[in-house]
C-alpha cells in the first residue's frame, strides 16, 4: 500500500490572559525594567512571584524588590535553538537566582560558548527595547557582574497576550486516503463497515458503532438528499458568501452518514427536509484532494425523498 | 473494599514514525482484539471505558474523541478521558472500580509523537505567563536538572551512560522496543552532546505507540486471569509547578507517592524516566535497591510513546506477576515538567 496523503498543518493561536494582581505586578515592573518577587510563609523570596505559597497554600502578598543581577545555580547548552525561543544563536538554559531572591528564574544567558557557562557564574538581565509587561521584556541574561540598565516609568499591565505556534505533519487515515485522491479525479468513494454494512462517506479509520476498520471501497454518484439545514444569517471572520445562505446536511444515494455542505440556486424559505439535490463540481483545473472540489449542491428538480428513506439518517 | 487487579495488557510496537493518523485509532484498533481476545471478552463486556491522550500532541481538537472510533461505541459505552499518560486514566478507573460501579475498566493511552516537534511541543505543559513565552525544551530542562545532580555528586555521565546500555540490552528481550542492543558505557560517552550535559543516548527516543490495560475487580478478575495482578498501592502526588522553587535533584512527590503505595519488598520496577539521569534519581526515591529489576522491559529509554508510556510501565510490571516470575512489582508513571508528577502502581501476585 502507498503512504497515506500527509500535509504540514500550522497551529496558531495568541493566547491572551488576564495577569491578576500579582503577576501582574511582576509583568509591570519587568516592563519597569524592575524584577519583584514575593515573600512566601517561610520567608523565602520567591521570583518569580508565587500567587500562593507551594506548602501552605496561603495567599502570598508581600512583595520584594530584588535586584537585576544573580547567580547560575544549573545550567544547560543549547547548540542549535528552536524556533520562538530567546536567542538563535547557541545559549544556555540557566535557572539564575537574582540577588535578593530565594528562588531561581527560568531564562536564557547569552554566553557565546559552553566553556564560559559555570554554576555559580554572575549574570545579569539584558532588557529587551520595546518591553510589553512580559518575561520576554528579559531578552536573556548576559555573563557580567554590573548592575543592568536602571528603572524607568511605565504603565501597569493587566492581560498578557502569548504566540505559539507549532508545526505538525497531518496525515491521512488509510481510509481517507483513496476518497481524498478520489476526490482529485472528480470521484466520490465511501468505506462499508465489513460488520454492520454501513457506508460512511467521508470515511472513517473505523466504524464507530463495530471497531473495526472499514474496508470495503464503494463508489457513489454525487446525488443525494437534504437531511437536516440550516440558514445561515450571522456574518463571521472568513465568511464566503453574504448571508443568508443555507448549509444542509447531504446524503448522497447509498451511503449512511450524511455531511454537510453548501446549499445554492435556490431561496432560503424553500429548502426543506428531503430535498434532492446534485453536487455543482468546481472546474477540472481547480481540482484538489478536497471536499471543496465541489463547489456546492443545488436542487435536481427530482421529487422529495419519502421521509422514511432518511429518518435513520438523522 | 474490592480488590482491584490488572488482568490484560497489550501495547504496540514502539517505532519512530507511523503512518496513522493522530487520533490513535490505527494503533489502537489492533491492540483492542489483542487484549479482550486474550481475555475471551468482547466491548460488550467491558463496564468503562479511560484514557489519556493530548490535543497538543496531535495537533488537532478532541482527537480523544476520534479515538473512539476504535472501540466501536455503539450501543453509548461509558467512557473518560484525562489529558495526561494514561496511567492517570488507569487510576481514574481503578477509582470506578473501587467504587463498585462496574466490574471491568479498559483503559488506553496513544501518542503520535511524530507529527510535531516533541521538544516544542512540550513547552505547552508549562507556566503559561512566566516560562512557556520562553519556549524552554524538554531536552533543555532535563539538561539544568542532569548537571545539578553532576555538580551535587548524585550521578555522573558514566552513571548515566550505563543507564542507557542497560535499558538497550534488557530491551533485546523486548520485541516491541525502538532501541536495543548491546552498548559499551565508554562508546556511548565518545558521543557528542545533544544538549550538554546530554548525549543522545540520554534521552528518550520519539516514539509513535499506544498502549491499553484491562482492570477487573474480585471474582471476575479471578475468572479472567490465572494470576491476576492486584493491585495493593495506588498513589499519585505533585510538586509545585514553579520548577525554580524546588529542589530539582530529588522528586518529593516521587517520595510520598512511593511511601503511600507500599513501596517495600519490590522484586521488579517499571520507573517512567525519560532520561538516563530521572532512572537513577527515581531509584533512590523510591527507595529501590539493587537487588530490585528495574526496567526488565527497557524502560521508556527503548521506546517512549507519550501518554501511553507510563500506562505501559504498569502494564510490564503486572506481566511479571500474570507469568509467575515475580510476586511483588511497582509500575511509576510520571508528567510534568522535571518529575513534577509522580504515580506509584504496586500490584502483587498471590497462591
Amino acid at each position: 500500500m502507498t503512504k497515506p496523503l500527509s500535509a504540514p498543518l500550522d497551529v496558531g493561536f495568541d493566547y491572551t490572559r488576564s495577569t491578576g494582581p500579582t503577576l501582574g505586578r511582576f509583568l509591570s515592573d519587568l516592563r519597569r525594567r524592575k524584577v519583584t518577587g514575593i515573600r512566601g510563609s517561610d520567608g523565602r523570596v520567591h521570583v518569580p512571584p508565587l500567587e500562593y505559597d507551594p506548602v501552605t497554600a496561603e495567599r502570598l502578598t508581600e512583595f520584594v524588590d530584588v535586584a537585576s543581577t544573580g547567580v547560575v545555580r544549573g545550567w544547560s547548552w543549547i547548540p542549535e535553538p528552536l524556533e520562538a525561543q530567546p536567542l538563535d544563536r547557541p545559549f544556555a538554559w540557566a535557572l539564575i537566582q537574582l540577588d535578593g531572591a530565594d528562588t531561581s528564574l527560568l531564562h536564557a544567558v547569552d554566553a557565546g560558548s559552553p566553556d564560559r557557562m559555570s554554576t555559580g557564574a554572575r549574570v545579569r538581565v539584558r532588557w529587551r527595547a520595546d518591553r510589553v509587561g512580559a518575561i520576554t521584556d528579559i531578552e536573556c541574561f548576559e555573563l557580567s557582574d554590573e548592575p543592568s540598565d536602571e528603572p524607568v516609568e511605565a504603565d501597569d499591565v493587566t492581560m498578557v497576550t502569548t504566540p505559539v505556534h507549532l508545526h505538525y505533519t497531518h496525515s491521512a487515515s488509510p481510509t481517507e486516503d483513496p476518497f481524498l485522491r478520489g476526490l482529485m479525479d472528480g470521484r466520490l468513494i465511501a468505506q462499508r463497515c465489513p460488520a454492520c454494512e454501513k457506508v460512511y462517506f467521508p470515511p472513517r479509520p473505523a466504524c464507530p458503532t463495530d471497531g473495526v476498520p472499514t474496508t470495503d471501497q464503494i463508489e457513489l454518484s454525487d446525488r443525494g438528499t437534504i437531511t437536516t439545514f440550516c440558514v445561515v444569517n450571522v456574518p463571521f471572520l472568513g465568511q464566503r458568501i453574504p448571508p443568508p445562505y443555507v448549509s444542509a446536511y447531504v446524503l448522497l444515494d447509498g451511503a449512511d452518514i450524511p455531511f454537510l455542505h453548501l446549499l445554492l440556486g435556490v431561496a432560503p424559505e424553500d429548502v426543506r427536509m428531503g430535498m434532492r439535490v446534485e453536487a455543482v463540481w468546481k472546474p477540472r483545473e481547480e481540482w484538489g484532494p478536497t471536499m471543496q472540489n465541489i463547489d456546492h449542491f443545488r436542487p435536481s428538480g427530482e421529487p422529495d425523498a419519502p421521509f422514511d428513506s432518511y429518518s435513520q439518517h438523522l | 473494599m474490592r480488590d482491584v487487579a490488572v488482568v490484560g495488557f497489550a501495547q504496540t510496537p514502539c517505532v519512530r514514525e507511523t503512518d496513522g493518523t493522530t487520533n490513535g485509532v490505527e494503533m489502537l484498533v489492533p491492540i483492542f482484539h489483542e487484549v479482550l481476545g486474550s481475555l475471551g471478552l468482547t466491548k460488550s463486556d467491558i463496564g468503562f471505558w479511560c484514557s489519556g491522550s493530548s490535543d497538543y500532541l496531535a495537533g488537532r481538537a478532541f482527537s480523544f474523541v476520534s479515538a473512539v472510533d476504535a472501540i466501536g461505541a455503539f450501543p453509548p459505552i461509558m467512557e473518560s478521558h484525562v489529558e495526561m499518560d494514561a496511567a492517570w486514566a488507569l487510576y481514574e478507573a481503578w477509582v470506578k472500580l473501587l467504587c463498585g460501579e462496574v466490574d471491568t475498566a479498559l483503559v488506553y493511552g496513544f501518542g503520535k509523537s511524530s507529527a510535531g516537534q516533541l521538544r516544542r511541543v512540550m513547552a505547552m505543559q508549562l507556566d503559561p505567563y512566566v516560562v512557556t513565552p520562553l519556549w524552554p525544551d524538554s531536552l533543555g530542562l532535563a539538561g539544568i536538572q542532569a548537571r545539578m545532580g553532576i555538580e551535587a555528586g548524585l550521578w555522573d555521565e558514566r552513571a548515566m551512560a550505563s543507564v542507557a546500555a542497560q535499558s538497550r540490552a534488557a530491551a533485546l528481550s523486548n520485541p516491541l522496543a525502538q532501541l536495543s542492543g548491546s552498548f559499551e558505557v565508554d562508546d556511548l560517552l565518545a558521543a557528542e552532546y545533544v544538549v550538554d550535559p546530554l548525549r543522545r543516548h540520554d534521552c528518550a527516543p520519539i516514539t509513535d505507540g499506544a498502549a491499553t490495560i484491562v482492570l477487573a475487580a474480585g471474582d471476575r478478575a479471578r475468572e479472567l486471569c490465572e494470576r491476576p495482578a492486584w493491585i495493593t498501592g495506588f498513589e499519585h502526588r505533585v510538586d509545585s509547578p514553579s520548577f525554580g522553587t524546588r529542589d530539582l535533584t530529588t522528586s518529593p512527590s516521587a517520595v510520598a507517592a512511593g511511601k503511600a503505595a507500599g513501596a517495600d519488598g519490590i522484586e521488579v520496577a517499571e520507573l517512567h524516566a525519560p532520561f538516563t539521569h530521572q532512572e537513577i534519581l527515581l531509584r533512590q526515591a523510591l527507595g529501590l535497591g539493587d537487588d530490585v529489576v528495574v526496567n526488565p522491559s527497557g524502560g521508556v529509554l527503548a521506546g517512549n510513546p507519550m501518554f501511553a508510556a507510563g500506562l505501559a510501565r504498569i502494564g510490564e510490571a503486572a506481566r511479571r506477576v500474570h507469568d509467575g516470575t515475580a510476586s511483588k512489582v511497582l509500575g511509576h508513571a510520571t508528567s510534568g515538567p522535571l518529575l513534577q508528577q509522580n504515580l506509584v502502581c504496586v500490584m502483587e501476585g498471590r497462591a
